[in-house]
This record gives C-alpha cells, sequence and structure tokens, in this order.
C-alpha cells in the first residue's frame, strides 16, 4: 500500500520540436509545474535540442506549412519569409500578454528550480557539444537516466 | 464564508484566501503563514509588501514580474514560499488567488 492519494508530484517534460509554439507550451508546462508546488523536470531531444542551443533559441519559427491551424494555403506559407512574419506577429502578441522570450524563459526555469537534461543521442546525431548549449543546463543524459529522474510516487511524463 | 484568524473574524473564500482585503492586518498574515508552515521574516514581508502593494495598484501578478520587481528575484522567491509561491505569498498577503500561467 502507498499513501499517494492522485496528487502530481513531479512532471517529466520530454521536447522533441522546435517550433516556437510547441516550445512555448513546454515551457508554459513546467513552469505552471512549479507554480503550483509540482517538481519539474525537462529533456531535450532531437530538435527539441534547439530550444537550449545558445545559437539557435533565439531564432525559432512557428510553423506555417502543416499547421492547419494557421489558416492559411499550404502554398502560401511556404513562401519565403512566411515562418518570420507570422512568427513576428506572435511574439509581438507573446510580448502583450507578458510571455517572455525563449533565453528568458530558460532563466526562469532555472531560478524556479526546473531541471535541464540534454538528450545525449541526439546530441551526438546533431554533433552538439554541452557548451554549445545554454549555460544552466544540467547534463547530457540517457533516456534511462531521464528515466530514473522520473522514478517515485506521483511522477507523470509528458511527451511534445 | 466567515473564518476566525488571529481572534478576528474575516471573510475567506473556499480556497481560504481573503475576499476583503481591509480586513487583514500581519498577525492574521503570520496565522496564514503557519497554515502554509512558513516561519516569516522581515524578508517575508517586504515581499508581502510588495505584493500588496500591486494589488491595489490593481497589476496582476505573474512570476515575471515578480523576477522583475527589483525587490526579490524569482529564486529567493522560491526559496522564501518553497510550495507553490504565488499563490501562497498571495494568501498570507490577503489578496485574491492570482490567475497568470507564467
Amino acid at each position: 500500500m502507498n499513501d499517494n492519494n492522485g496528487d502530481i508530484k513531479k512532471m517529466m517534460i520530454i521536447l522533441s520540436k522546435a517550433t516556437l509554439e510547441n516550445v512555448y507550451a513546454a515551457f508554459v508546462l513546467a513552469n505552471g509545474a512549479r507554480m503550483e508546488g509540482i517538481e519539474a523536470e525537462m529533456f531535450f531531444t532531437f530538435f527539441g535540442l534547439e530550444a537550449i542551443h545558445k545559437k539557435k533559441l533565439e531564432h525559432l519559427h512557428i510553423a506555417t506549412v502543416g499547421n492547419p491551424a494557421m489558416h492559411m494555403p499550404t502554398l502560401l506559407g511556404g513562401l519565403p519569409g512566411m515562418e518570420a512574419l507570422a512568427t513576428h506577429m506572435m511574439k509581438k502578441e507573446m510580448e502583450r500578454i507578458d510571455m517572455p522570450d525563449v533565453h528568458e524563459f530558460l532563466d526562469i526555469l532555472k531560478a524556479s528550480g526546473v531541471k535541464l537534461w540534454a538528450c545525449k543521442l541526439a546530441m551526438d546525431m546533431f554533433h552538439y557539444k554541452k557548451e554549445d548549449l545554454y549555460d544552466d543546463v544540467d547534463g547530457v543524459i540517457t533516456v534511462g537516466d531521464f528515466y530514473k529522474q522520473g522514478s517515485g510516487v506521483g511522477t507523470h511524463m509528458l511527451f511534445i | 464564508m466567515e473564518k476566525i484568524i488571529a481572534g478576528i473574524p474575516v471573510q475567506v473564500n473556499e480556497e481560504g484566501y481573503l475576499t476583503d482585503f481591509p480586513q487583514w492586518n500581519q498577525a492574521v498574515g503570520t496565522e496564514l503563514a503557519q497554515e502554509a508552515s512558513i516561519d516569516m521574516t522581515p524578508r517575508h514581508w517586504e515581499v508581502i509588501a510588495y505584493l500588496q502593494k500591486e494589488f491595489k495598484n490593481e497589476v496582476p501578478l505573474s512570476i515575471r514580474k515578480i523576477g522583475k520587481s527589483g525587490v526579490v528575484d524569482i529564486k529567493e522567491f522560491y526559496q522564501l514560499f518553497p510550495m507553490a509561491p504565488l499563490k501562497t505569498a498571495s494568501k498570507i498577503a490577503g489578496i485574491p488567488k492570482p490567475v497568470s500561467c507564467i
């Protein structure tokens, strides 16, 4: 018997994408967990690594192609500059609702006690080095290590 | 509903947040802090005073704003109020539960 009453104790959030809307979703969920007194750890894998890559994290875009919520013909969304334009418009809206940019959001997550892990396999695949990453990343680990981090009652995992 | 806090009857909602800020005083805040297992220090009260000032100015609170307040940084805010800092501190301050997601 355990005494867990169904409360969420820890959120383990895996980010595998680098489109801005997915990165923000993952960040808001991690930060929101901490705001509720829930522990949070993030695992950045495959394209998700771009969200913690020093040179790339400031240049993430939203997807205008293959994103039905853009309500834009696929052909139009594929035109040069369209992603940049859509991203610019979205960033303006985000500033209005007091949403930090990616770098500042990472600072907030770290200050709030969120652990940030980079996926070793994806690092090897993209030829990234630890120095390429945001300074306060907690480490480069395997998926097994990440699961170990999540052990305990009341842990939930989320794949984005 | 009514609740006796620090010997005086105050109005609270179902989550225990004060609904009538003028009923708040430091003794009430201290007792609300004890319910959240927090021993108040002068540093805690500085943060509480800041939150109350923002509330009176009708500024919605968020973790990001706390970090930019110049009163406390986010790391220390989490140290002072370890579990759900914005909600806990707001409750102690006698102001409504914040609705921000960031």
